[in-house]
């Protein structure tokens, strides 16, 4: 028996994921625009960017399910071509909201995946991984939305693979939830499995990935280690204000230690060095303009707050929720 | 080897039964049998459909025929004589009472007050006709006609000539038709608006093993669904069964197949279940009407006969009648099997080249 377990030695001398100048446009829209990447064996990669920034595009050339309009793109050492089957089968797949059959139970559904591998996981195994095996015989349509999440996970790891790709696999989901499925994640990082994930929540990024791209509009912006980036910011606090006026440009200019200032409505951000040395002359001075203070809160600099230094947008759509309640009226 | 990368994960071969050509099929049997809506549709309704038509269209003595008589001078003695026919139910009534009663149906013919008379109807009407023979007969009898001879009567109920014997084949090839091609573009194109055709593209699943299981998994609900209706017709409806249940059956698997194949074309292309009931009643509508479910197709005019000949429905249609009641054989439905097997190849070769995955 030919087993295609792959040798260690090899793989790791072989980035998992790599493209160069990969491209994918869409009549008129270029949702992948010359995009460079490696991810290593073994690495958790994050692309972090907004909706409609490309993220779900580039993960789905890599799964083979698009074909790239220009660029080269390789998985696991070898290009897409023919039936991919070979390749198919050492990846596992989980899509953005996919709609399992409501009449099947989850180990028929574990077990039918299973179906379409070689070689892989037990379907209750699988199940165990995801803290599903007591909703075995449960039907889909009795699962919450965070089961039906891990569900979908179930089916990615039943064929034990090598590379997983995660589109937005905590979207939608109660923060209970989601940190249930970070758990999972970390699992498989421990077990070695390289891990592709897209998500528009920095939090989750910072926790789980080793190396995050920053993407945005088809392009990376930035990409290096969660902490390497939001260092490179220079600053390491952000202080958000939301005043009844509009606060002076010179009362802001005064004060010591400010690295950026970002006006977004009615709520200013400062990127400081030390929060200690802002505040207190900033609330002297507001005082002093009489302006009133709806809201002050000071948090340490995000991936958010690098996005926002790049772009001078939000990633929308929350991740945010501790800082952005109130905010949305 | 591959064990010591990962303790504690247990890898496994898979077992007789967890190839993915048997699992896709499991899935989808498990999917309609617990579709309660579903398996009503395809086992129940053909059933009480059989029940009610042959209840509606049952053989019974020839309703007696409502005739109206002008009142008048002879309306008296008209009256008499049409009631001594014993097949017409005369009522005497005034001009304007005649005229609306003719023209609303409720009477077949009106005698007018004349003499000799006239007879009002519409010969366009079949129910008028024949009342205008037998107002015709009883009158002259009255007036004194004598019939040359006494004809003998011998009447035919023979079984396989009744309404229901014509019906249940019709029914049989309408449900073919209809449960082909609902149960597989509903759940295609329901796969395909929740991404799951998608995933499995993903997967190292090959796509002729995802269309091959829905093929087997119908084929398994053809023989439960002809076995159901046709028992129930030959016990219950005491219609004939002449022609060999092999034939029987093989012409129900085509038929079958060939809308397999053209549910499966149907629903290569759209996303929604609105996009793919339209599509399907647009396809299917035509065969509802032209193909001689209910009433003979050749009561249509010869120039569309050509069009309604190649119509998957008519060859199921004509050729399970020609079996069950005729006793044919199957090599005499040569033709008919042709045309199913046509349509079947051009649904199946159609799909492949248009399917949409994602």
């Amino acid at each position: 028996m030919v087993s295609a377990a792959p040798a260690p030695a090899k793989t790791s001398s072989v980035p998992a994921l790599s493209c160069k100048g990969l491209v994918k446009r869409y009549g008129e829209l270029v949702a992948v625009d010359g995009l460079d990447l490696e991810v290593a064996a073994g690495e958790c990669f994050g692309l972090l960017g907004p909706n409609g920034a490309g993220k779900t595009t580039t993960v789905e050339l890599f799964e083979g399910l698009l074909q790239p309009d220009g660029g080269l793109l390789e998985v696991l050492g070898e290009r897409w071509q023919g039936d991919g089957q070979a390749l198919r089968s050492r990846l596992g797949v989980q899509l953005q909201e996919t709609r399992f059959p409501e009449k099947l139970r989850v180990i028929e559904l574990a077990t039918l995946f299973r179906s379409f591998y070689r070689d892989g996981l037990e379907p209750a195994a699988a199940l165990a991984l995801v803290g599903l095996e007591e909703k075995r015989k449960a039907f889909v349509r009795e699962l919450s939305g965070g089961q039906k999440q891990r569900l979908s996970l179930a089916c990615a790891l039943v064929g034990d693979p090598e590379v997983l790709f995660l589109d937005e696999p905590t979207t939608g989901l109660d923060p209970a939830s989601r940190r249930q499925i970070w758990e999972i994640v970390e699992n498989l990082k421990s077990r070695g499995r390289t891990v592709l994930l897209t998500t528009h929540y920095m939090e989750e990024a910072a926790r789980l990935c080793d190396r995050v791209a920053i993407v945005d509009r088809g392009r990376i912006l930035a990409i290096g280690a969660p902490e390497v980036l939001i260092a490179s910011l220079g600053a390491e606090h952000v202080i958000e204000l939301e005043t009844d006026r509009e606060i002076p440009e010179a009362l802001l200019a005064g004060l010591p230690g400010i690295e950026a200032v970002r006006r977004e409505e009615a709520t200013v951000r400062l990127t400081v060095r030390a929060v200690h040395r802002v505040v207190p002359p900033l609330l002297a001075g507001l005082s002093e303009h009489s302006i009133g203070v709806l809201r002050l809160a000071t948090h340490s600099a995000t991936l958010e707050d690098l996005f926002i230094s790049l772009t001078g947008r939000t990633l929308e759509g929350g991740g945010l929720a501790s800082e952005t309640s109130g905010k949305k009226k | 080897m591959s064990a010591m990368a990962d303790p504690g994960k247990p890898r496994s071969r898979r077992g007789p039964l967890q190839f993915p050509l048997a699992q896709l099929t499991l899935a989808r049997l498990r999917e309609f049998l617990r579709e309660p809506e579903a398996v009503f549709w395809v086992f129940l309704f053909p059933l009480l459909l059989a029940i009610a038509l042959g209840v509606a269209f049952r053989n019974r003595p020839p309703d007696p025929l409502p005739v109206g008589i002008e009142s008048g001078p002879a309306s008296a003695a008209r009256l008499e004589a049409l009631e001594a026919s014993g097949t017409l139910v005369p009522q005497v009534l005034t001009r304007p009472e005649a005229e609306h009663a003719l023209a609303t149906g409720k009477l077949t013919l009106v005698v007018l007050a004349t003499d000799p008379p006239t007879y009002w109807f519409d010969p366009t009407r079949p129910d008028s006709r024949l009342a205008r023979l037998e107002v015709d007969q009883a009158l002259e009898k009255a007036a004194g006609r004598t019939d040359h001879f006494e004809p003998q009567v011998l009447e035919m109920t023979e079984r396989g000539a009744r309404y229901i014997d014509f019906l249940v084949p019709g029914l049989l090839g309408m449900n073919l038709m209809g449960t082909g091609m609902w149960s597989i573009g509903f759940s295609l194109v329901q796969q395909r608006s929740g991404k799951l055709l998608k995933l499995f593209i993903a997967s190292p699943m090959r796509r002729w093993q995802l269309l091959a299981a829905q093929v087997l998994a119908r084929l398994v609900f053809l023989a439960l669904e002809v076995s159901v209706l046709l028992g129930f017709a030959v016990v219950a409806l005491d219609v004939p069964m002449r022609g060999s249940i092999a034939a029987v059956a093989a012409v129900a698997v085509l038929g079958a197949l060939a809308f397999v194949g053209l549910g499966l074309l149907v629903a290569s292309r759209p996303r929604t279940i609105e996009g793919v009931s339209g599509l399907m009643n647009l396809v299917m509508f035509p065969m509802w009407i032209f193909s001689g479910v209910f009433f003979s197709n050749e009561r249509f005019p010869a120039v569309l006969q050509p069009f309604i000949q190649a119509l998957p429905l008519t060859a199921l249609n004509d050729s399970l009648r020609a079996v069950m009641l005729d006793g044919a054989t199957l090599m005499s439905q040569g033709p008919e099997l042709a045309i199913l097997a046509g349509w079947g190849l051009i649904g199946f070769a159609g799909a492949l080249k248009l399917f949409r995955w994602t």
